[in-house]
């Protein structure tokens, strides 16, 4: 099989904290803490967790906007730590991102055509008349008229926003755009235009994604791996379907649990899981989801699980299994 | 028979703007029960008039707002006739309400106890050390662990959720008959929703509090309540049980809302509603819902629909409803 | 897909776009832009429109001479009071001054200087605060606390105070009050930049072109100055009014523009002593237009400030 577009290894960060005093640290935020992942060409793998769990910093080492403390980062199979400049330049083109706020992703004083061709402008020496043709290109390919390049952001809804923040990402012919939590911020009836639309170009395009949302539904939906994350840690990953039809981890369990029923009289295994979302400061002794898992047993607490595959493409980090 | 907790009734609420020259309907024409105990959705995407729905109940609408018509009628009292006087003594005793963001409905500047103490504290209603004990019987309600430490604490040193705890607690704390809850789990993680959700409904089971939800999430309406109204263009435009609506819903927007949204393990492609949530200065003529709509017909194009009731206190407004058939004309998908 | 495209071309639909500029002229504040179009129109075409010399006095006619100093012709006349008081004359409508000049002309002409040298110190002091805004803000860290420091220091000397003490360095003239009124005032503005610069930097269009790879100045150039503009625009208009204060201040107390230079603060000062001999015609006239030229920057700096916020406008 064709190599990952990205592989990640054993990836950390930790960020160390100020003290109350006028020297020294008061610890360390673990916020990513040993994940390995893959996102093979043309796939989507799903980043699902709740605030507190990394996938924000996870997004940020992938787009090197943050150097990694530990593990390594491999684009098409070079570690993107040792890229010389022009190289990791490269990288930045071929790896974008599309936030979720449609409202200050824009740059509110451009003209969008501007906005798209940013990116492009910054990475190669291009004519204004090529420039204008790929802009014209990007805005038929999110469908939008190529006449709107020159309004400005405000004189777009939502939805329309996130259309042309999936153009910029896509100007620079990217291989993988990480996605962070596209949808949340749009309307209902628009959510539906925006994943029809990425799941269009992944299509047409082979573009990779990876999908960092708490949605399980809609991170279901789009890719076909998803990762389960808890404060720092991958717990499962797995095939999405198969995720969705048989989760392990007693967190995936509690997820789904909570990511409310589309009808009133579906069947849920009811886990409500007790008290908040630990600190990443002092993150609990062996296995980190344990003080709020209703499985818990001693072992839990003193040693942690690692991740271990008990069906072909489905690893859990439990003591259960 | 009792008169039930709430009845809007032809209420209609428009925003004025630009010295009166610029008039948006927010709210045209929107008439529901609530009884007492129930648990009322009212679903609908943003720009819809649901939120000014909620500040007309209270009327605390802005200044550019008025309710121009209707009557809101709480325990059978008409609440638009009353002075301004008389409609503070009825928020927070006798309605309350819940918003979105926990982190602005808390002032960081008074502590916990004072926050939650404050409207027993306002209506009179107690002081001093029994104020204190019902604070804590508050916060315990609101499942807030230790919670007699928590009264001198302040909302910054509280996580999302203990605050969105926090402030069901302060709506609490007058005994009101009836509250408001306007998207009030936006902005927590799912699991600490399913916690807030529970816990809700736990207090209205010991209190016996109708909740008024408002939220753009068919899930906690699937979860939570027992009738739910559709909203769209400042309209009610669907109204049954909840049953109902998940199972045969009759107005074509709710429909499209439920085949658009993902589900779980469901990887068929999702239904896109064409077109933008309407402008509500620049509406459709006849039905505001048509050019969005799969089943148009002249009549939808021409006439605004009317509202149909059933006999189970349902409500549509469709010249086409779901379970009817298509008629040839309309078939243009 | 077609949908989406008929939607939209409603939504951005050219009408708007059309009489949007005639929506726009309904909201102007009628009154400030009156007054200082006028005083604008006025300053620009003095050269035309006055009916005498700025420098000269007026020839006076020989009645007047015979007048005033009982002979036929004379070289001035001065003290001639407004045409409504007994004693003046139409020619004149607001009196001459103790040279014969005529006050109106000179009023015309001194609306170029103080227009003039207060917008553009004004600007200057601008381009430089800004800059300094955006660098302390958008660099961080070493730049931040230097340029910071300079900016709190600079703060805290009193404008006039250092006004004339530059002036006492530069000697008078115009483009001296220029460059004193931009290094007096440009500290105003730093603070109030950096602080956009520093809310800007984390939205997300601007963590995205850094993603991006693309360059500081870039950044600088692209992303931030065309967003603080309106907080700089709406600082603009509000210390202009201050900046024709201090300019006639400074030629009031004779180290700002020289004269026989016109400037209105230097007709005040050369009016103070009629003030006392009754001709109260040469101090007030000047004192009014300074008025009302700061008045109305003031009230359009108002009106700009509610207006460009996003959170005040009912729009």
């Amino acid at each position: 099989m064709a190599e990952p577009l990205l592989q990640v290894r054993d990836l950390k960060k930790h960020f160390s904290v100020k003290g109350t005093g006028l020297w020294g640290s008061a610890g360390t935020v673990r916020a990513v803490d040993g994940i390995s992942f893959k996102v093979n060409r043309g796939e989507t793998l799903g980043l699902v967790g709740e605030s507190g769990c990394g996938k924000t910093t996870t997004s940020k080492l992938v787009l090197a906007a943050e150097r990694a403390t530990a593990g390594h980062i491999e684009f098409e199979g070079r570690d993107i730590a040792t890229l010389p400049d022009r190289q990791l330049r490269d990288y930045r083109r071929k790896v974008q991102v599309v936030f979720q706020d449609p409202y200050s992703s824009l740059s509110p004083r451009m003209r969008v055509g501007e906005i798209i061709g940013e990116p492009l402008h910054a990475h190669e020496a291009i004519s204004r008349r090529d420039m204008r043709a790929r802009v014209a290109e990007l805005f038929e390919l999110v469908g939008l008229r190529p006449d709107m390049a020159r309004l400005f952001p405000h004189e777009f809804s939502g939805g329309q926003r996130q259309r042309l923040a999936i153009a910029r990402a896509l100007s620079t012919n990217a291989r993988l755009i990480v996605l962070d939590e596209p949808v949340s911020a749009l309307d209902v009836s628009i959510r539906a235009h925006i994943i029809g639309l990425l799941e269009d170009i992944q299509q047409r395009l082979g573009v990779s994604y990876l999908f960092i949302a708490h949605d399980l539904a809609a991170v279901s939906h789009l890719s076909q791996q998803t990762a389960v994350m808890y404060l720092g840690k991958l717990v499962e990953v797995a095939d999405s379907l198969e995720l969705c039809a048989t989760p392990l981890h007693p967190y995936t369990k509690a997820l789904f649990a909570a990511s409310l029923p589309s009808h009133p009289d579906e069947a849920r295994e009811e886990i409500v899981l007790s008290g908040e979302v630990p600190s990443a400061l002092n993150p609990p002794s062996g296995c980190r989801f344990h003080p709020r898992c209703p499985f818990a047993m001693p072992r839990c607490s003193e040693e942690e699980p690692a991740l271990a595959e008990l069906s072909p493409g489905h690893t859990v980090a439990c003591h259960l299994y | 028979m009792a008169p039930p907790l709430l009845r809007v009734d032809n209420l209609q609420t428009h925003y004025f703007g630009f010295g009166g020259s610029r008039v948006v309907k927010a709210v045209d024409g929107v008439s529901f029960t609530v009884e007492a105990g129930e648990t009322f959705g009212l679903v609908g995407e943003s720009g819809c008039g649901k939120t000014t729905t909620c500040h007309s109940l209270v009327r605390l609408l802005a200044a550019s707002a008025r309710i121009v018509g209707g009557r809101i009628e709480l325990d059978g009292e008409n609440l638009l006739d009353l002075s301004p006087r008389e409609m503070r003594e009825v928020r927070g005793r006798r309605i309350a309400s819940i918003l979105q963001d926990p982190m602005a409905s808390l002032d960081p500047l008074f502590s916990i106890g004072n926050q939650v103490g404050e409207p027993a504290y306002y209506h009179g209603l107690l002081r001093g050390r029994p104020l204190r004990r019902r604070v804590t019987e508050l916060l315990s309600a609101v499942r807030i662990p230790s919670p007699e430490k928590r009264l001198r604490e302040f909302p910054h040193q509280m996580s999302g959720g203990m605050r969105q705890r926090i402030v069901g607690a302060i709506a609490q704390a007058g005994g009101p008959r009836l509250i408001i809850a306007d998207e009030p789990t936006t902005n927590l993680d799912v699991t600490i929703q399913l916690q807030y959700l529970n816990l809700l409904k736990e207090l209205q089971r010991q209190s016996g509090v109708a909740l008024i939800f408002v939220t753009h999430n068919l899930g906690i309406v699937a979860k939570m309540c027992d009738t739910v109204a559709v909203m769209y263009a400042g309209r009610i435009v669907e109204m049954q049980s909840v049953r109902g609506l998940f199972y045969a819903p009759r107005h074509p927007y709710t429909k499209a809302l439920l085949d658009s949204i993902p589900k779980l393990g469901n990887k068929d492609p999702l239904y896109a509603v064409p077109g933008q949530p309407p402008d509500l200065s620049a509406l459709p003529s006849g039905c505001s819902f048509h050019p969005r709509c799969t089943r148009t017909t002249a009549q939808c194009r021409a006439e605004d629909p009317p509202e149909r009731r059933d006999d189970n206190g349902g409500l549509t407004r469709c010249w086409l409803p779901v379970e009817q058939p298509v008629p040839a004309e309309a078939v243009h998908g | 897909m077609a949908d989406i495209t008929d939607v939209a071309r409603s939504l951005a639909a050219a009408p708007r776009l059309v009489w949007r500029p005639l929506r726009f002229m309904r909201e102007l504040p009628t009154i400030p832009i009156l007054i200082l179009g006028g005083l604008i129109f006025v300053a620009l075409l003095a050269p035309v429109i006055a009916p005498h010399s700025k420098l000269d006095p007026v020839t006076p006619t020989k009645a007047q001479c015979m007048a005033k100093f009982d002979i036929d012709n004379c070289p001035y006349v001065d003290g001639l009071p407004p045409v409504w008081i007994s004693g003046g004359s139409l020619t004149t409508p607001l009196g001459t001054d103790f040279l014969g000049r005529d006050v109106l002309s000179r009023l015309m002409y001194g609306a170029q200087i103080s227009l003039l040298v207060a917008l553009t110190g004004t600007v200057v002091a601008g381009a430089i605060g800004t800059m300094v805004g955006v660098l302390a803000g958008y660099m961080g860290r070493w730049w931040d606390q230097i340029l910071m420091r300079i900016t709190d220091a600079w703060l805290t000397l009193p404008s006039l105070v250092f006004a004339i003490l530059l002036s006492s360095v530069r000697g008078p003239g115009v483009w001296n009050v220029v460059l004193i009124l931009a290094l007096v005032f440009w500290s105003r503005y730093s603070r109030a930049v950096r602080g956009e610069v520093l809310a800007l930097r984390e939205r997300d269009f601007v963590r995205l072109a850094e993603i991006n790879g693309i360059g500081k100045t870039r950044i600088i150039f692209r992303h931030l100055l065309p967003n603080v503009m309106n907080t700089v625009m709406v600082l603009f208009s509000l210390q202009v009014g201050v900046a024709v204060i201090i300019e006639a201040s400074l030629s009031f107390l004779g180290v700002g523009v020289p004269p026989p230079e016109p400037s209105w603060g230097a007709m005040m000062s050369e009016g103070r002593d009629a003030l006392m001999e009754g001709s109260w015609w040469l101090a007030v006239f000047p004192g009014i237009c300074i008025t009302l030229l700061v008045l109305s920057a003031n009230m359009l700096g108002d009106w700009l400030r509610v207006r460009l916020d996003p959170q005040l406008r009912n729009r």
